[in-house]
């Protein structure tokens, strides 16, 4: 038996409310607020990337997991925004930890499931028992396009899971991976900001893989939305993951906890992960979880977890989702956060 | 500014905060030496500095070097960890006017500063409110 | 060891030199010191300068300056401790000359700052910080010393008006000088008024960026009374190290290196602080100069923002401190600052010193320092 044996989130303390982008474009923010069913996201400081975050969330996992890092065999990264184009995130991360040098790692990328997709691959790893632990992050500070809808959204994240066999805070039930090539949303290399096809983004993509994964998944396990007592969805903005619920019949008490992208926008790579992190840190012993990510492209992670009697020792021990999203809370003007996220072009 | 090699050599320190103590009279320092600057004994055992601790003293850097431009202006500290250890970073997270001597700091995994357009990405850390 | 004297100085108007190469800058000044001094040929000749590669690009200024001033083939070295590399360079002079090696040694200092933008000139002053464990945290030079201030200010209640009134006191002396950078009187209003560069310090609590040279001429006593001018002897020298980290100090507000250079300056002057007429600090921050007060024992530990409030260090007061008008109305081109000190007690010593002049001046010190305090060099001179 193989499951989450630690896990840990971080979100950076800078926002930006949906008003203050739409006073600069001159777009009507109470339609934006309720289409997008959102009032703010995180913002990144300059210092803060997808490693330094990572970091971060990865030593709130360490924390819970009470394990020596050395003997984390595999880490991953997945992101949209890594850093670098070419050298890995993972072993700035690994190193930072003390896993390094008997670790395997590799950054991966698929939209906003890269996170999960590395969530599969430790999680696997650890089932083969080819690594004693294995470290999975979902982590992101994407950029929208000045005066695009997704510029409301994009914000930024991480969430941070260590798998095992020994001391397991959520043992995985079922894992299950749905996937066609679907171009939603893309970025050519080296465009700055992304594209996507409108409309296009909604039924045959979103709507069409997260069906697709959570009726796959539940039938592989035998199971209904009402076996479930929490399940988490991407969340790309606050509507889609409630419709989502409402097509498979699943209840909003159960999406609640997980869904926080209403505060936080959409952490992309960390956005499910983190919905993760926050229903852990509510649920009790026996609690079942269904996890079902999304990333353009298209395709969808699913999978099952059910909560041990270790989620009381750990809860505590590492900053809780909801603290990290409320607390110390630093608003910014538009001026202040275009020069943040470098949208201003400056003398070279 | 560091160049890869004089980057990584630091990493340990930077990463993990690692460093070294002096076997005879305790005295722990940042970063690692080979000879204790105390009693001078060569025999240095290894080290982990805490994480957390209080400011001594701090200004805002608002001329920056080159290289900080962007980030200016900018806290940066001396703090003095709660194991006696004392060490210079910026100081973030928090307002100008809530920086105080004497406040609680702990050490957070940042962005030191990047190279330009093409050039390395320098981490290592930062002092954030406990 | 024999007893040195000083023979001859050579400065010219310090500021922004935009017509005047490092090397033309040099040779003026150069040349000036050894017509005051009488001599046209040298023994040996030191530089300080704190970094001429990265202000200029140019390294090797040793031959650089001894092929300019034609005195090649003689020995030349350039010597740096980053802002004290002017004091520096007279050690090394003071020690030829004492030990019998040479007769005539040409000391200089130097620096050309502005051929490179703000933030260059910032990076390369902040090269005198610990590059891996400060500078790679974004520290600045007035970041360094502003971290002493807001220490000293909250150990001891040294105020914001105190360290304004050591730019106000110097500037009332600079103006007086004609060789200053910034030769005119300012108020503590300005002071307090003028831009922040890193809290507490304000533009006018920093010494400026400048282009200079100083040049002083040396040779053994006996010479020196051949020579029929008054005779400024250099009985005491004190030179030390300290961390160069300011974190890595016991104590942030004190100056250890500059408290033990001078105790070893007062020792083999046998002086004691009251015995001095008139010294040359290294204030390249308001808060240095209360700092450097302090640890040379002229005011005790924590007072010396009082000191400046009640004048005692005034060009009138009990002991004047920088009757040159300092770093920052002078200026502070940074290898220069410590041989321009010894100019300013020499001529004093000589009684040459015009509005400035301190009466009966009779002993005095210079303290020249290097980066947060990290290297300090003491120099006592005795007119005979």
């Amino acid at each position: 038996m193989q499951g989450i044996v630690g896990y840990g989130a971080y979100i950076p303390r800078n926002r930006i409310k949906v008003e203050e982008i739409a006073k600069v474009w001159g777009a009507d923010a109470p339609s934006y607020k309720r289409g997008l069913m959102l009032e703010e996201k995180s913002v990144p400081s300059p210092d803060q990337d997808t490693i330094t975050m990572s970091v971060e969330a990865s030593k709130n996992a360490l924390k819970r997991a009470k394990i020596d890092p050395a003997e984390i065999g595999a880490v991953y990264v997945g992101s949209e925004s890594h850093p670098y184009a070419v050298k890995p995130s993972g072993t700035v991360l690994a190193e930072a930890l003390g896993a390094t040098p008997e670790a395997h790692t590799a950054d991966l990328e698929f939209a906003c499931k890269a996170g999960t997709e590395g969530m599969y691959v430790a999680l696997s790893l650890v089932k083969a028992e080819e690594v004693k632990y294995g470290l999975a992050v979902g982590a992101d500070t994407s950029q929208g396009a000045p005066g695009d809808a997704l510029e409301y959204s994009a914000a930024a994240g991480a969430a941070a899971f260590i798998f095992g066999k020994e001391n397991i805070v959520a043992k995985s039930i079922k894992t299950y991976a749905f996937m066609t090539d679907t171009p939603d949303f893309w970025r050519r290399e080296y465009q700055y900001y992304p594209q996507h096809g409108g409309r296009f983004t909604g039924d045959p993509a979103y709507f069409r893989h997260i069906t697709g994964a959570a009726n796959g998944i539940m039938d592989k396990a035998g199971m209904k939305p009402a076996d479930f007592d929490y399940v988490i969805f991407h969340q790309p903005n606050g509507k889609f993951p409630l419709r989502a619920g409402k097509m498979l019949g699943f209840q909003r008490e159960q999406i609640e906890p997980g869904w926080l992208v209403n505060l936080l926008g959409n952490t992309y790579s960390g956005s499910s992960p983190l919905g993760l992190t926050s229903t852990l840190d509510i649920s009790k012993p026996g609690d079942i979880i269904l996890l079902v990510s999304y990333g353009s492209g298209a395709g969808s992670d699913a999978f099952i977890f059910e909560v041990t009697d270790r989620i009381d020792e750990v809860r505590e021990l590492a900053p809780k989702t909801r603290d990290l999203l409320v607390k110390n809370r630093n608003y910014l003007e538009y001026g202040e956060y275009a020069k943040f996220r470098h949208k201003i072009r400056k003398a070279e | 500014m560091p160049t890869p090699s004089r980057y990584w050599r630091e990493i340990p320190q930077r990463y993990r905060f690692e460093t070294n103590q002096c076997t005879k009279c305790k005295v722990k320092f940042f970063p690692p030496r080979l000879i204790c600057p105390e009693c001078k004994n060569q025999d240095l055992q290894k080290a982990k500095i805490e994480e957390k601790g209080k400011l001594l003293t701090y200004t805002i850097i608002r001329v920056p070097p080159h290289q900080y431009v962007d980030q200016a202006p900018y806290a940066v500290g001396i703090v003095e960890l709660d194991d006696g250890v004392k060490l210079t970073g910026q100081v973030v997270d928090c307002d100008f006017d809530d920086i105080k001597i004497g406040m609680r700091l702990k050490l957070e995994f940042r962005k030191i500063y990047q190279e330009g357009d093409s050039g390395i990405l320098c981490y290592g850390y930062k002092f954030v409110p406990e | 060891m024999r007893e040195v004297a000083v023979i001859g100085t050579g400065m010219t108007k310090w500021g922004e030199l935009w017509e005047k190469s490092l090397r033309t800058i040099f040779v003026e000044t150069a040349l000036l010191a050894l017509k005051d001094a009488g001599v046209d040929k040298i023994d040996s000749m030191y530089v300080g300068s704190m970094s001429s590669g990265l202000f200029v690009g140019q390294e090797h200024i040793a031959s650089l300056l001894a092929d300019y001033l034609g005195q090649t083939p003689v020995p030349s070295a350039r010597v740096e401790t980053a802002c004290a590399s002017g004091g520096l360079a007279f050690k090394l002079g003071f020690m030829e000359v004492a030990s019998g090696m040479s007769d005539v040694v040409l000391v200089s200092g130097i620096e050309k700052m502005t051929d490179v933008n703000g933030h260059e000139a910032t990076f390369a002053l902040g090269t005198a910080a610990d590059q891996e464990y400060e500078g790679y945290h974004g520290i600045t030079f007035p970041g360094l010393y502003a971290l002493i201030a807001m220490a000293h200010m909250e150990k001891y209640g040294t105020t914001r008006e105190q360290l304004a009134m050591v730019a106000v006191k110097n500037h009332k002396n600079g103006a007086k000088n004609p060789l200053a950078q910034f030769p005119f009187e300012i108020t503590v209003d300005m002071v307090l008024n003028s831009v922040m560069v890193a809290d507490p310090l304000r533009i006018l609590d920093c010494s400026p960026i400048t282009d200079g040279a100083a040049a002083v001429m040396l040779c053994p006593v006996e010479m020196a009374r051949k020579m029929g001018k008054p005779v400024v002897k250099v009985v005491g020298m004190g030179h030390a190290t300290d961390t160069i980290a300011l974190s890595s100090r016991k104590d942030i507000t004190w100056l250890e290196a500059t408290y033990q250079a001078g105790k070893r300056a007062y020792e083999m002057a046998g002086k004691k602080p009251e015995d001095i007429d008139v010294i040359e600090v290294h204030d390249c921050f308001t808060i240095a100069e209360i700092c450097v007060m302090e640890a040379l024992g002229i005011v005790e530990k924590g007072k010396g923002g009082k000191a400046v409030e009640e004048g005692l260090t005034a060009l009138e007061g009990k002991i004047p401190v920088n009757a040159s008008g300092g770093l920052k109305s002078k200026g502070h081109p940074v290898g220069a600052t410590g041989v321009a000190q010894i100019i300013e007690i020499t001529k004093q010593l000589r009684g040459e010193s015009g509005e400035r002049q301190v009466e009966n001046a009779k002993v005095g010190m210079t303290q020249n320092m290097g980066g947060s305090g990290g290297s300090a060099v003491v120099h006592i001179f005795e007119k005979e």
